[in-house]
């Protein structure tokens, strides 16, 4: 791919992480996304805030849990995910609920750095005004 | 389902060869498994093999190519990485053949 068309890919999670395939689908592309260097977020809101939850167990629905791939995307180059405060609210969740994701910034001796950031839902639609692509799930 | 056998067993693997269940590896199986790639293991492959598992159990991926790269650098040296020693070892890939060898499914995002 030729440098300077690097366009803003958001990826937009509304769903709860299993009972559907949309989750992890929209993880793998993401994943598979990856590879072509664009600028990509992540933004989690209604009952897609659960994707991000701590301590999942998919013993009982003997699916394989995907919850810890979300703290490898800083591997990918993924740093940003923007979290709906109200969404959290209404589930009566906080971010403490949520797994501590991090990545590692190379431009700053590998320091760990924050991937969540939680916006309001207005600050989460002039965010989505910004982007080139949104990709829903 | 097609089944390779290793030590009297016989354990599944998928129609590319990789391993159907992640537990059925053990170094007896990855010795097998590079045996039919045409490579014999030595340290330096069994510390990309170890990277990898560790990797997977961290985070339930195996990583892509550019990502073990980048990784590889940071916790075995600079020397080692970068692709070219990476595919020394492993010359059908380092994301594909050293994730078969190492019984992880093939990399998600791996082109």
């Amino acid at each position: 791919m030729s440098e300077g068309t690097i366009k803003k890919f958001l990826y937009l999670n509304r769903k709860a992480p299993y009972g559907t395939i949309y989750a992890l689908e929209s993880l793998e592309v993401v994943l598979i996304g990856a590879a072509f260097d664009q600028d990509v977020s992540l933004a989690f809101v209604d009952d897609g805030v659960f994707q991000l939850t701590k301590n999942q167990n998919t013993k009982g629905i003997e699916m394989k849990g995907f919850s810890l791939v979300y703290n490898a995307l800083g591997d990918y180059g993924i740093t940003k995910l923007y979290v709906e405060k109200e969404s959290l609210e209404e589930r009566g969740l906080t971010l403490d609920d949520l797994q501590d994701v991090v990545y590692e910034d190379e431009n700053d001796d590998y320091a760990e750095k924050k991937s969540i950031l939680l916006v309001s839902r207005a600050e989460m639609g002039q965010m989505m005004e910004t982007q080139n692509v949104v990709l829903s799930f | 389902m097609a089944t390779i056998s290793v030590g009297g067993k016989d354990i599944e693997v998928d129609e590319e060869g990789y391993l159907v269940t992640l537990d059925d590896w053990s170094e007896e199986v990855a010795n097998h498994l590079a045996q039919t790639e045409g490579l014999a293991l030595d340290e330096s492959h069994w510390e990309i093999i170890n990277f990898l598992r560790e990797y997977y159990q961290e985070y339930q991926i195996a990583p892509a190519v550019r990502v073990l790269t980048k990784a590889a650098g940071k916790k075995l040296g600079a020397e080692k990485g970068n692709s070219k020693y990476l595919y020394e070892l492993f010359p059908y890939g380092p994301g594909k053949q050293a994730c078969k060898i190492a019984g992880l499914p093939k990399p998600t995002g791996c082109i």
